[in-house]
């Protein structure tokens, strides 16, 4: 019996030739990732139990939920966070966007590796064929000082992605397609493997988007196998040398299941789960006040790009604030130099700083009592972007652009 | 005695600790806005060792080591649910704060009802109704770890010295 590309990278990473789902091995991290809400909770109790991390050239320390700062105790855990990083010689230090797209363009995420980070989203690196997985701020503290973790190895499920994306059905629509099919728990300590013809077609980006929400079906982590995008996106980025792993094809999957994205429609999650997804055109007057475009989910140039096709030479209705904050500062220049950001704001859009933006409702765009906000993001959960009594609608850039010019929530084959 | 409070399937951490407080460190702190989402008056009613029984996916959502440290800062003992998700359930061992796996037992329970749990052997009582459900026993080392009050505290003890 063969293995899957998780299996293959755990049993790597422990130094067994073979790993069986559901047995607990102990396996060798290649790289780690803090970031400013998760840091300085791990580095108190790292100083607990050790005086010098294990590699500082395998830790990245990131600023991103709260920067630059906005408050003053947010100040104090940025300079505790800084000050760390030079006592233990952590160069891969940046501030310049949200850690899931700034990972990956920096060339810490590569095929084969095993990557802990201390934030839920971390199962996004998977898009470039590795094993990547969320964890807490102890467990971030017990692998700073040895290197290693615990894992049970998961099972995993297959997911098949046949046909083609018709106009403006985004790779979005197709991951809340899923997790409104599998539920918000029914990939609970399991990896997800997407494979197919629908998924080679996708963007490093698209792909990205997917793995992003992985987490929002319980998924331990979510992996694509690494083909010849994944080659192109890596070229002058990797900054260590890689193996590239695939499944076998006689491997053992928990379940397979199979998607033809040729008739998908634009979908939405409604308000307060994730996996509560209709097709946006089902959903019939609902009003906004607030449309949120960026993230680690869809914060990329070609996100900001779909907008762009929407909204050139319009103005977005008078009624809605719409934020579009780049996920990175490459994100960003290019964004500048293509002239989407000047079509954006000439549309009416708040351009934010690269950043987590709006996304978790502690920095800037907070939502009041009673408001309606479609976004780009990948949570809807009650309270998530600020009051408890707003109510967030998640939807592809495409869709976030269309509801921003009419005001309402819109199907954006409708503009 | 432990009272019982019960809440529904998928409470994220969201619910248990909004975003915008995340940057308060201490469980006190973080305690006072505990479920705040969900029910703004809990922090004041919860008492010392109450356990927290809920449906399905407990726990959902980011990876805000803050829940269980709030959680446990408001006074609670411990929490039962049909399941739990996965970086939630780790951080709650690494917290030092009980997490039982029990089918079942959001049915056999009412709001206010007192409870008595045993890790060991994975039994819960209902000790208003009488009934007796199994939830599923821990592991030694995660008992182990528990006991010592959570990760960190395990591994100092364990090793008696810095790693």
């Amino acid at each position: 019996m063969g293995m899957t590309l998780v299996q293959k990278i755990l049993a790597r990473k422990a130094g067994r030739r073979r790993v069986e789902a559901g047995e607990i091995v102990e396996a060798k991290v290649d790289v780690v990732m803090m970031h400013d809400l998760t840091a300085p909770m791990a580095i108190e109790s790292f100083k607990h139990i050790s005086d010098r991390v294990w590699d500082p050239k395998r830790i990245v320390m990131i600023l991103d939920h709260q920067m630059p700062a906005d408050s003053i105790d947010i100040a104090k855990d940025h300079a505790m966070m800084r000050e760390f990083a030079t006592e233990q010689g952590i160069e891969n230090f940046f501030s310049e966007g949200v850690c899931h797209q700034v990972l990956p363009e920096k060339g810490f995420a590569l095929p084969g590796f095993l990557i802990a980070g201390a934030d839920s989203h971390t199962c996004t690196y998977g898009a470039l064929g590795c094993f990547a997985t969320g964890v807490g701020s102890t467990d971030m503290a017990a692998v700073l000082a040895s290197g290693k973790l615990w894992f049970r190895v998961p099972e995993t499920i297959k997911v098949e992605l046949r046909g083609k994306l018709k106009r403006r059905v985004t790779p979005k629509d197709v991951i809340l397609h899923i997790i409104g099919d599998i539920g918000v728990d029914g990939a609970t300590y399991d990896a997800v493997e997407f494979v197919g013809k629908g998924v080679r077609d996708m963007s490093v980006g698209g792909r990205m988007t997917m793995c992003n929400m992985g987490v929002e079906m319980g998924a331990k982590t979510a992996v694509v196998p690494p083909d010849v995008k994944t080659r192109r996106y890596l070229r002058g980025r990797a900054r260590m040398p890689f193996e590239e792993v695939r499944s076998d094809p006689d491997a053992e999957y928990k379940e397979e299941r199979v998607y033809d994205l040729s008739g998908l429609e634009p979908q939405v999650a409604c308000p307060h789960s994730v996996g509560n997804v209709r097709p946006v055109r089902e959903i019939q007057n609902v009003e906004i006040d607030q449309a949120f475009l960026g993230s680690c989910t869809n914060g990329r140039v070609e996100d900001l790009a779909e907008a762009v096709r929407i909204l050139k030479g319009k103005k977005i209705h008078p009624d809605v604030r719409m934020i579009v904050v780049p996920a990175s500062r490459e994100t960003y220049l290019q964004a500048l130099k293509l002239g989407i950001i000047e079509r954006l704001v000439d549309a009416g859009a708040i351009v934010g700083a690269p950043n987590c933006g709006a996304c978790m409702g502690s920095y800037i765009g907070v939502l009041g009592p009673g408001e309606v906000c479609v976004s780009s993001s990948n949570r809807n959960f009650k309270g998530r972007m600020g009051s408890p009594e707003a109510e967030i609608y998640l939807a592809s850039p495409a869709t976030v652009a269309a509801s921003a010019l009419r005001g309402e929530l819109t199907d954006p084959r409708d503009v | 005695m432990a009272r019982v409070w019960i809440f529904g399937d998928d409470v994220s951490t969201d619910d248990i600790i909004a975003g915008r407080y995340l940057v308060s460190r201490t469980p006190e702190e973080l305690g006072k806005h505990v479920m705040e989402n969900l029910d703004p008056e809990f922090a004041s009613k919860v008492g010392k060792g109450d356990v927290i029984v809920a449906g399905k996916n407990f726990g959902c959502g980011s990876s805000r080591e803050q829940a269980p440290v709030a959680l446990k800062g408001a006074g609670i003992g411990a929490i039962i649910a049909e399941s739990f998700a996965r970086i939630f359930y780790r951080n709650s061992v690494n917290q030092g704060l009980p997490v039982l796996i029990c089918k079942g037992v959001r049915s056999r329970f009412r709001e206010g009802d007192e409870v008595e749990y045993d890790l060991e052997r994975g039994i819960v009582k209902n000790l208003t109704s009488g009934e007796e459900i199994q939830a599923e026993p821990l592991p030694a080392f995660i008992i182990s770890i528990l006991r010592a009050g959570g990760l960190i505290p395990y591994l100092k003890s364990k090793s008696g010295q810095r790693l």
